[in-house]
Order: C-alpha cells, then sequence, then structure tokens
C-alpha cells in the first residue's frame, strides 16, 4: 500500500567535518605495514544519511608487565601475555583487532624502572610480529615517559606510530620526538571540552600539524563517570561539525577504564557470570565512546573487542 | 509551549478587548506564559485553537503503563542531547513469558524478574515489567497466563498478542492497572484500536517502515486512542539508532507532529539483542522488550541507564561516611574524600589499586566536587572534623594520620589544629594515591 504520510529525515546542515588521521606504515617504510585512517565524519556517530566517515577503529592492548593485570579480562591470550610480540600477533590473528596498543609499564621507576632502551627494543619486536598500525603507551610517569617515548620514536622512525600521550603539562619532548619521526600525537585532557580544545592549541602552536593529531578526552568507564564522557564526546563532536577547527580532530577513547569498576571483575553470586559480565562491561563502555564519538578505542578484552568490531560494522549498515 | 509570536499569528486580531486585554498581542503574552486561557477569546477560530492545542502538547507525548508505585512512566522528553538539560523519563526494561511455557518455566521466570534488582550508589536498579506472549493463539489461555502473571508479580504487564480477542479475554479474566497491548500492525489495526479505546489501555504500534507507521499512527488516533507507544521494527544496531533519532529529532524539533510518543524496541530473536538494548538506552528508547535476561547482562544495562539518566545538573551522591578498603585496622591511615560520586570512585579505586589498607571517610559537600565544595565553603576544617565525629573515624583508626587532598594544601594548618591528627597532604591527582600509601 502507499502510505499516506511522509516521515522527513532530520538531516543537520553541519558546515564542518572531522578530520582525518592515517596510522600505520610512514613514507620510509618497506610498504609491508597496513595503513589505516580515521576521522572524516560529517555528522553525529552512525547517522548514515548525514555521513559516516571513516571505519571506527580497535586497537587491543598489550602490555608489557604482567604485575597487574585483570586475569579475567585478559585470560583468552593464556601464557601470551607473558610475551608483548605473541600477545600482539593474537590480538591481530584471532580477535580481529585493527591496531595494537602497546604499553610499556615495564619503565615504571617505581616498578622495574626497565631502561627507555629496552623498552623501545620491545616495541620493535612487536612492530615485526603484526602488519598493523601500533599505539604506544609509557607508563604514566611524567619525566621517564618524555625520555621513554623519545627513545621509542627515534628507533621506530621507518613506522608511522600514534605516540601517547600529550598532556598539559608535559607535551614537548615527545611533540618535538613525534615532528621529527613523522609520528600521529595523542592529545590527552581531562573531561573537559575546554581542555581537549586547549590541548590541541597547544600543540598546533608547537608546531604539530592537525593530520598528526588524535585527542583523548578520557573515557570514563560504566559506573565510573561513563556519563561525563559520553556528553563531553557529543559536544566535541558537535563543536567540531559546527566548525570549531581546533576540535575538528579524530578522537581515541580508552574503554579499558571499564575494569576500574568492581563490577567488571568481582565475582559475585546475584551479578551472574564474571566473563560474560566483564565483556558486557567493556563493550558497553566501548558502545557509549562509539555513539558519542570515538573513533579509535583502546580495548582490553578480545571478547568485548569481538563484540565491538561486530557492533561498528553493524551500526555502519555492514560497511 | 508556543511563544507569543506564534499563538499572535493565530489570533483574530481584532484588539476588540473582549478578552480582558487591551491587544490580541497582550493577550498572546498572557497566553504564552500560560495566564491567561484560549477561551477567553469568543472570535477564535476552531482552526487556530486545534493549531494552538496540538503546539502546546508536548513534543512527546508522556504514557503511564501500569499504576500504584511500581507505574512505569515513558515520552515527555524534550532534549535531543542530555547535556542540554537532561533526559527525563529513564529506558524501561520488560522481559516475556509465552503462555505456553510450562508451570516451572514460569516459575523460574518470576523469580528471575524479581530477583533483578540491584542497589549501586543509593538507587535501586532494577527490572521495570513483565510481557506476556500470546504464542498458543488461544484467547483462554493467554487470558489464564495473564492472570497467572499479575496474581504473582506486582510488575506492569504488556500484553504481546497479535489478536484482539486474546487481549480482551486477558481483561475480563483478571482486574488489570493499564497494561500495554503490543502491537497493532496494519493487519490487525482495527481490532486493536478498538480493544484499546474501549478497555483505556496504552496501544503500542508496530511497523518497521517509518512513513506507514505514521499512518497507522493516525489511523489509530482517529480510532480514539490517545496512548500510544511505537515499534520502529528496528532489526539491527544501525536501525534501532537510527530510526530512533529520526523520531525523537522530528519529534523535538517539530519537523514532523504525528509520531510524538516513545519507542519501544524489540530486541526479541534479535542477534543483538543485548547490544540493541544497550543502543536504545542510550538513544532514546522508552522500552526495551527481551526474551529475558541474565544478571550479568542486566548489571552492565542497568548501570548504563543509570548513568545516561543522571541529572548532569545534580550529579549521584554517594552516602556520606567512612568506608573501608582493603580491610583496614586500627594501624590504617584515613584519607578524605567528597561524596561527588565520580570523585569518590576515583579514590576509591586508585586506594584499592594500592593494595594497602585505608579508612575513606567521605564528607557530604552536596555533590561537589573538591575545588567547588571549598571555594563554595561547604569542604572546611570544620565540616571534616564533624565528619570524624560522627563517624567515630578515630576509634577505627589509630594511626593519628589524616590524608588530605593535594588541592586543600592550604588546609593542612586548620586541620591539624581542629583534629589533632597529623595532616599530610596527598597528591593533587588520585592516581599518586598508591605511592603515597605505600611510602606511610
Ligand atoms: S478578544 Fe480575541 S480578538 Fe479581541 S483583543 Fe482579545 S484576542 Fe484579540
Amino acid at each position: 500500500m502507499v502510505p499516506m504520510v511522509e516521515v522527513p529525515v532530520p538531516k543537520e546542515k553541519w558546515s564542518g567535518k572531522v578530520g582525518t588521521v592515517a596510522l600505520g606504515a610512514s613514507t620510509a617504510d618497506d610498504g609491508e605495514r597496513k595503513v589505516l585512517s580515521i576521522g572524516g565524519e560529517t555528522g553525529m556517530p552512525f547517522l548514515s544519511y548525514e555521513g559516516l566517515g571513516n571505519r571506527q577503529l580497535i586497537a587491543g592492548e598489550v602490555v608489557d608487565d604482567t604485575s597487574e593485570l585483570i586475569e579475567v579480562a585478559v585470560r583468552p591470550f593464556g601464557d601470551a601475555v607473558n610475551d608483548p610480540a605473541a600477545w600482539a600477533k593474537r590480538w591481530v590473528e584471532e580477535f580481529g583487532a585493527d591496531l595494537v596498543c602497546l604499553r610499556l609499564r615495564s619503565t615504571n621507576p617505581e616498578g622495574k624502572d626497565a631502561p627507555p632502551e629496552d623498552a623501545a627494543q620491545t616495541v620493535l619486536k612487536v612492530l615485526a610480529a603484526v602488519d598493523v598500525p601500533v599505539i604506544v603507551y609509557g607508563c604514566g610517569h611524567e619525566e621517564k615517559d618524555a625520555r621513554t617515548m623519545e627513545a621509542v620514536s627515534n628507533a621506530c622512525a621507518k613506522v608511522r606510530l600514534l605516540l601517547g600521550q600529550a598532556e598539559e603539562n608535559a607535551y614537548k619532548t615527545i611533540s618535538a620526538a613525534a615532528m621529527s619521526n613523522h609520528h600521529a600525537l595523542i592529545a590527552f585532557s581531562n573531561l573537559d571540552i575546554n581542555l581537549a580544545k586547549q590541548m590541541n592549541i597547544l600543540l598546533s602552536d608547537f608546531g604539530v600539524k592537525a593530520e598528526n593529531i588524535v585527542m583523548d578526552p578520557l573515557m570514563a568507564g560504566l559506573g565510573m563517570g561513563l556519563e561525563y564522557s559520553y556528553s563531553v564526546n557529543e559536544r566535541i563532536r558537535m563543536a567540531a561539525l559546527m566548525g570549531d577547527r581546533m576540535l575538528q580532530v579524530p578522537m581515541l577513547c580508552d574503554v579499558t577504564s571499564a575494569w576500574e569498576a568492581r563490577e567488571a571483575s568481582e565475582e559475585n553470586a546475584t551479578w551472574g557470570d564474571v566473563v560474560e559480565r566483564g565483556k558486557w562491561w567493556e563493550a558497553a563502555t566501548g558502545l557509549a565512546a562509539l555513539v558519542s564519538g570515538a573513533d579509535l578505542l583502546i580495548v582490553r578484552s578480545p571478547l568485548a573487542a569481538m563484540v565491538l568490531q561486530d557492533a561498528i560494522s553493524n551500526l555502519r549498515g555492514g560497511k | 509551549m508556543p511563544t507569543a509570536i506564534e499563538i499572535f499569528k493565530l489570533l483574530p486580531k481584532k484588539n476588540c478587548g473582549k478578552c480582558n486585554f487591551p491587544t490580541c498581542l497582550a493577550f498572546a503574552m498572557q497566553l504564552a506564559s500560560s495566564k491567561a486561557k484560549l477561551a477567553d477569546c469568543p472570535y477564535v477560530t476552531e482552526e487556530a485553537k486545534a493549531k494552538l492545542e496540538a503546539s502546546s502538547a508536548p513534543p512527546i507525548r508522556l504514557i503511564t503503563i501500569g499504576a500504584g508505585e511500581n507505574k512505569v512512566e515513558i515520552g515527555d522528553e524534550t532534549e535531543l542531547y542530555r547535556h542540554d538539560k537532561k533526559f527525563f523519563h529513564a529506558t524501561r526494561y520488560a522481559i516475556a513469558i509465552s503462555d505456553q511455557a510450562s508451570d516451572r518455566e514460569v516459575s523460574v521466570k518470576l523469580r528471575r524478574a524479581a530477583d533483578l534488582r540491584f542497589e549501586r550508589v543509593g538507587q535501586i536498579l532494577a527490572l521495570d515489567m513483565l510481557a506476556v506472549r500470546n504464542d498458543s493463539r488461544d484467547p483462554a489461555t493467554f487470558a489464564e497466563m495473564v492472570k497467572r502473571v499479575s496474581r504473582e508479580s506486582a510488575l506492569p504487564l504488556i500484553l504481546m498478542s497479535q489478536d484482539p480477542e486474546a487481549v480482551r479475554a486477558a481483561a475480563s479474566a483478571t482486574n488489570l492497572s493499564r497494561p500495554l497491548i503490543y502491537a497493532a500492525t496494519f493487519e490487525n489495526i482495527e481490532g486493536m484500536a478498538a480493544a484499546a479505546k474501549e478497555l483505556k489501555y496504552p496501544l503500542a504500534v508496530r511497523h518497521d517502515d517509518l512513513n506507514g507507521l505514521a499512518d497507522l499512527v493516525e489511523k489509530v488516533k482517529a480510532a480514539g486512542v490517545e496512548d500510544i507507544v511505537l515499534d520502529l521494527g528496528a532489526e539491527d544496531l544501525q536501525q534501532t539508532l537510527e530510526r530512533n533519532t529520526i523520531v525523537r529529532k522530528n519529534a523535538i524539533r517539530k519537523t514532523f507532529r504525528g509520531l510524538g510518543y516513545p519507542i519501544l524496541t524489540n530486541v526479541i530473536g534479535r542477534e543483538r539483542g543485548m547490544a540493541m538494548a544497550l543502543i536504545s538506552t542510550m538513544k532514546y528508547g522508552g522500552i526495551v522488550l527481551m526474551e529475558d535476561l541474565d544478571p550479568a547482562h542486566a548489571v552492565p544495562l542497568f548501570v548504563l541507564r543509570q548513568n545516561i539518566y543522571t541529572d548532569p545538573q545534580v550529579p549521584i551522591q554517594v552516602k556520606a561516611g567512612l568506608y573501608p578498603i582493603n580491610n583496614p585496622d586500627k594501624d590504617s591511615p584515613i584519607l578524605f574524600t567528597v561524596n561527588f560520586s565520580l570523585t569518590y570512585f576515583t579514590v576509591a579505586g586508585d586506594i584499592e589499586k594500592s593494595r594497602m589498607p585505608a579508612w575513606l571517610l567521605v564528607v557530604d559537600t552536596e555533590g561537589l566536587s573538591v575545588l567547588t565544595a571549598f571555594s563554595a565553603g561547604k569542604l572546611t576544617s570544620e565540616t571534616v572534623a564533624e565528619a570524624l565525629r560522627s563517624t567515630e573515624a578515630m576509634a577505627k583508626s589509630g594511626k593519628g594520620l589524616l590524608i588530605i587532598p593535594g588541592m586543600l594544601s592550604r588546609m593542612s594548618g586548620k586541620l591539624q589544629e581542629a583534629t589533632g591528627l597529623k595532616v599530610i597532604v596527598g597528591p593533587k591527582e588520585s592516581s599518586g594515591i598508591p605511592k603515597l600509601l605505600r611510602s606511610l
């Protein structure tokens, strides 16, 4: 039958668009590594009638120090967690990660205090094991990270890494290294659209080009302030679409924050099976990140990663 | 509510004063602020009346299902983004019971429904509704099952049937309080609309094409049913997100008024049911209808709803008090923080990570963060000292150490005086807590 009424599709006329960042191979590379681009959206997340942009990607988390792992989250990797290269390989080959995110926790001065040169060797091993783009973080210790990331960047000049992370009070060393080695850079800010913008301005004033910046406005996990991140992300995306150039940068959300909630990993009979619950705890955090504007997720549980990969394809109508 | 100018355009512009205001414009301004009634103008046309009534109706109709303390209210939303104000009526979750289920199966489901109840930051998170599904296609069997479920559970009901006779049979078998009929389609619209009107039950209308759905809704309204819920027939995540967004945005922006009703997402039999439930919770779903809900899924789903429907202006507060973390004893230090939930969770999480036993004193700052509470005078050496007293913290920790947030270093002198404890200024970022605790 012929419908009597026509329901309009309320498509917004946005003037701006999210920029794109390419990760993976660089011109100096041997050409073996995949190049993946993120960003490029011309509408709010997953509204195909406004413009989807590049596919949202998933980076699987690998840590080079097993002392603080949450066992239930990484259980499917078995012994591979003792070898970052093997761990990375399993992420890519078995669990469909688009990228690998390597955290050099071994460099922590309060832990193993591994020297930057050793950490850089670990990065090279991971790069040799997989053909996908790689994100590298230090240990979260400001002074040490500056030295570690400089060493990593210099050791991997052939590949286009994504380096974490530039912060308001610690961005110069890492930015300089990224610029000289043509690496992309994560601009971190703490749950505030103005700080996110400020961080992008600081980097661009320092000389980092927009095509090399991915911003991380801090994704709080489910039950741990997720709603703040959800709204900050939405506001960032809207500002970008309305033409704020300093926010037209692809967004990274580290959804491993989900594991900070005790519901994600604590055994409790009334809460159901912990494996299933943990998977969905991180997957729900990931979905909230995606729906609010994330271009790139860092994920810990391969079970959650598989849910999210499928959800991304499905949200994009199979594209 | 329409603006004074919008109203003015619809008035006769006679400026005759019969409404007791000197001009039509003056009258329009009073109307806009609800200080006058349209009926006071004798010349206003029927057409203008209808238009004004339509434009002063809420963009999305409020629908009530059930009655009493368990009743469910959905709709009456005004925002597209929670940061613009807030989302008002949280997504409600329902699970289904087949009218062909065995006695045991029914008991198990009812037990489960009652058990899906958790407390988190002082709020109860629970399953909201039960649906009874007419798999038997037999009105009498359906009526029996509805009767049983309504006897054994106080949750509002959804009557899932294609058959108006089954709905009527259920209604006459037992005394139901405003169950939702699910659903009217092109196949059964006349019978369903008639049953809904007669029984005064809200009616769900289902169609997988929005134009057709709008058509159906018009027919249902023409039959005299006003309380309508929409099932957009979404089968996957993209359809859930896009259709929900189109319907919500059209209603709120008033670009199309025919679908100004709350949305029901039926995930029964869908491959990505849990993900659909999560997406619908974030994106404008009023009800999510599921076959079943495992607690391992319910906990993340309910917490997501709690997060999304938190009023951005009124942060969730944690109960003030003294919280033991990592089994503290007399030798463990006291740390204090505010009752802003995000701060509490971060600090508590970082103490847990340190694996060092400690007492965490949560001071009531009306949900304000450390710096805001301090600037607003709600976090002073006196309020902290009072919190220490009222929780008898010193009887539990004999160590004589109080660790304060790094941003409150200015308070340390006064606090030392007021409490007699040795004050240690903690890190500015909570992430530094493990290091500090290990160094004590
Ligand atoms: S009674 Fe009606 S026409 Fe007369 S002034 Fe009032 S609004 Fe205008």
